[in-house]
């Protein structure tokens, strides 16, 4: 999976969770949550939204790493190379 | 028209879910009804056949006005009987939708303020949005980044700020009616926090807790043991609720707030509880909550701690008595037995009606929920 595949993957997801928001506008190094007024249940939901999309395990431990655009992108990206998951 | 809130003096039917001859039991979804903050849907609390429809969708009826007879074993009540309300003027009304049509606008991030509905009278529904979709109406937009007070005091509220304005007013009245007192504790979340991580390894992500859940859990169980306040102030008396119906502050992504209740809390187990809130959760973000979610919480908890907040002062939602406040979880310094260390702090806050409990029993309620998140395996 590329990552203009991974990064829409996330857009859909966060777009479900804040549909009035344009993620497109969210720099890589922002902070997700603060971009976005989006609390723990959401980032939650968005994280589950990627496992069902992506078929990619995110351990409770690695959602502190998650914090940006650009770290979710090479967290999914590092994942995927190990175990491609599911494709779409 | 039931009443849906505090201060809340009418509401527009948006549309039925029965007919005449249907039968229907107590619980089932029998309308949808606008009201200032969200549409809901009216639940029916008796079970029996549907005789009449009095209301049509798009009538405006003060609160107690009958919306329908319903044939009870040969009697015939209304639906949201009582003594009708004086209807107060307001800001300019909401967009009324069907639930489909909402949350279908929100998946399709579609603004409803910029479609004009063909429903009974001009409720916007489903094949709106979607002729809407294939129009490119546009999305909504941003919520303001400029906090509503910021405008002049003698100005007029905002167009459609229906939902600050129910707020304002409930808000208001608690202030003016409630002799609040306020008390907190610091919380050692050490042993919760472990107890959940633990829990967590072992689940996928979509069965995973999170902290929240613990503290609903602690919530109802400390309120089993001080149930002063749990409950409602009414005709100058504590009426005590022997159900612990936690009303969960949830903000909405267009600005203001929803206190929706997770029913009998006591009751539930801690993944029940966490299952429960995120239904709440997406149902208040979606417009489809029910009538009896908005009226039977008996007591309000609001987790402020996701925004950084590290004290939570609350206003208590009349009638309710109480309100228990959270914050961040923060890793502080804590001595403890002459020793310095660092561990995982929680300030709960609990705003109380002076009218009902003493500082006292508020102080045993903390001490309670401390204790009960020092055992988390026990909730």
């Amino acid at each position: 999976m590329t990552e203009t595949e991974i990064r829409k993957a996330i857009f859909d997801a966060l777009h479900r969770i804040a549909p009035e928001a344009d993620p497109q506008k969210i720099r890589p190094d922002e902070t997700l949550r603060e971009a976005l007024d989006i609390d723990s249940f959401d980032f939650l939901s968005v994280l589950i939204a990627l496992h069902e999309r992506l078929g990619v395990e995110i351990p409770e431990a690695d959602y502190g790493q998650l914090t940006t655009l650009s770290a979710l992108v090479q967290y999914l990206s590092r994942k995927l190379e190990a175990s491609p998951g599911k494709v779409g | 028209m039931p009443s849906l809130g505090a201060d809340m003096t009418e509401g527009t039917l948006v549309q039925w879910n029965v007919k005449p001859g249907d039968s229907v039991k107590r619980g089932d979804i029998i309308a949808v009804v606008g009201t200032e903050k969200a549409d809901i849907e009216v639940e029916v609390y008796q079970t029996g056949m549907v005789e009449k429809l009095i209301a049509q969708p798009g009538d405006k009826l003060p609160v107690g006005a009958p919306l329908a007879l319903i044939r009870i074993e040969g009697k015939v009540s209304t639906v949201a009987e009582g003594p009708a309300a004086k209807p107060a003027p307001g800001p300019t009304p909401r967009v009324h939708a069907s639930p489909m049509a909402r949350k279908l606008a929100q998946e399709l991030g579609i603004d409803l303020a910029q479609i004009r509905g063909t429903g009974p009278a001009g409720v916007i529904e489903r094949h709106d949005v979607e002729a809407a979709k294939a129009a490119g109406v546009p999305s909504p937009p941003s919520p303001p980044t400029a906090p509503a007070e910021t405008h002049a005091p003698s100005g007029p509220l905002r167009a459609a700020d229906g939902m600050r304005h129910a707020i304002a007013l409930a808000m208001a009245r608690s202030n003016r009616e409630i002799p609040h007192y306020y008390l907190s504790t610091q919380i050692d979340m050490s042993k919760s926090l472990r107890w959940l991580e633990t829990f967590n390894q072992g689940r996928t992500i979509e069965n995973r807790l999170l902290p929240a859940a613990l503290l609903l859990k602690a919530t109802a169980r400390g309120l089993v043991q001080v149930p002063e306040l749990n409950g409602f102030w009414i005709d100058d008396q504590l009426k005590i609720s022997s159900e612990v119906h936690l009303g969960v502050a949830i903000s909405l992504r267009g600005g203001g707030l929803m206190i929706p209740a997770i029913l009998s809390a006591q009751a539930k187990s801690v993944e029940e509880l966490m299952a429960a809130l995120g239904d709440l959760i997406t149902r208040a973000r979606a417009g489809r909550l029910r009538s009896s979610e908005i009226t039977e919480g008996t007591i309000t908890v609001t987790n402020l701690g996701d925004l950084g907040v590290e004290t939570v002062y609350g206003v208590i939602y009349p009638p309710q008595v109480a309100l228990v406040g959270f914050g961040k979880i923060m890793e502080r310094p804590w001595a403890e037995q002459g020793m310095l260390g660092v561990k995982p702090l929680l300030t709960a806050t609990l705003a109380a009606d002076h009218r009902a409990t003493d500082g006292h029993r508020g102080a045993q309620f903390l001490q309670a929920l401390d204790h009960l998140l020092q055992e988390p395996e026990k909730l």
